[in-house]
């Protein structure tokens, strides 16, 4: 039991990190995007933003901590 | 172009992790010898070889799209986490890493340690070695395998890597001491902004986005990224240097 909570909080820690909101804006942007793309309309533009969104909140986050 | 930068991509995420790597192989190879730290190291070495020459085929077997879509998220969630830690040391919010500092605090760990010898092997130093070698080494082995299987070519990628433990290697075996001097903030940054454009690029492709200028828009994504993420550095360091002025002047 104890090798697979320390398995899985190795790739929690290696693709996650130190803040869980990057992967769940990640995610997040990725559907929307898609969604977006379905419906014909372009996504490009969602993804520019949400990148720039993500690295200022998660920036912000660790300088305030 | 895009070929350039991915070789680059690959060296300079290879050169990082072997810094790192290589200061924990030498603190113990300096303090408890140096055949049980070599071992490990080429234990973990063989092992992180094994690993790619397993998941490399596999993952160049998986259709391109649903690759780009988690290997493209994967990268930007990466990268974004490298150029946050290289945005707050470059803004001086975070030390700097400061490999002196580790291999003097690893050193003195080392020597502290008990003895515990089987089969001829110091099995602190071995270990210490083994995992440093390897946790670092699966870093660059998944940046390898992500940045060359999206690209159509992980020898391209694997090339980049080996150049950059190679060099490092050597360098850091001919003068321990230009290890600590290694720009490493610097080429996190760069990675950061590597991996993050890339991603980006293949993610959005991953989810049909057809970027205006096709592969062009990787460049201007890429540029992007540095200017924004530089522009984060200046406000934060005079946001740091503003809150210093106040503190000295007791506002």
């Amino acid at each position: 039991m104890v090798y697979v909570r320390n398995f899985l909080r190795f790739w929690y820690d290696f693709i996650v990190g130190d803040d869980w909101v990057i992967a769940v804006g990640i995610a997040a942007t990725m559907v929307a995007a898609w969604l977006l793309e379905e419906s014909s309309f372009p996504s490009w533009w969602l993804f520019v933003l949400a990148i720039v969104g993500l690295l200022f909140v998660t920036v912000k986050r660790a300088a305030r901590d | 172009m895009s070929d350039l930068l991915l070789l680059l991509g690959a060296f300079l995420a290879s050169a990082v992790e072997m810094v790192e790597a290589l200061t924990l192989v030498f603190a113990m190879g300096v303090t408890r010898g140096w055949k049980s730290p070599l071992i490990g190291s080429a234990v973990a070495l063989v092992l992180l070889a094994v690993i790619v020459a397993i998941l490399g085929p596999v993952i160049t077997e998986i259709p391109l799209t649903p690759l780009r879509i988690v290997i493209g998220g994967l990268l930007v969630i990466f990268g974004l986490q490298w150029l946050r830690k290289a945005i707050l040391r470059a803004s001086g919010y975070k030390a700097l890493h400061d490999e002196d500092a580790i291999f003097a605090r690893e050193s003195a760990a080392a020597v502290n340690a008990g003895t515990d010898v089987r089969a001829g092997i110091d099995w602190y130093g071995f270990t210490v070695a083994f995992k440093g070698v390897l946790l670092e080494g699966i870093e660059v082995a998944f940046i390898v395998l992500t940045f060359g299987s999206s690209h159509g070519s992980v020898p391209l990628a694997a090339t980049g890597a080996i150049a950059g433990l190679v060099i490092v290697a050597l360098v850091g075996v001919v003068v321990r001491a230009l290890l600590s001097r290694v720009p490493e903030n610097t080429m996190k940054f760069a990675v950061g902004v590597m991996l993050t454009g890339f991603g980006v690029y293949w993610a959005g492709e991953g989810v049909n986005i057809e970027w205006p200028g096709g592969t062009i828009a990787l460049a201007v994504i890429l540029i992007g990224t540095l200017a924004v993420a530089w522009g984060m550095v200046v406000v934060l360091r005079n946001q740091k240097a503003a809150a210093l002025v106040r503190g000295q002047a007791g506002v």
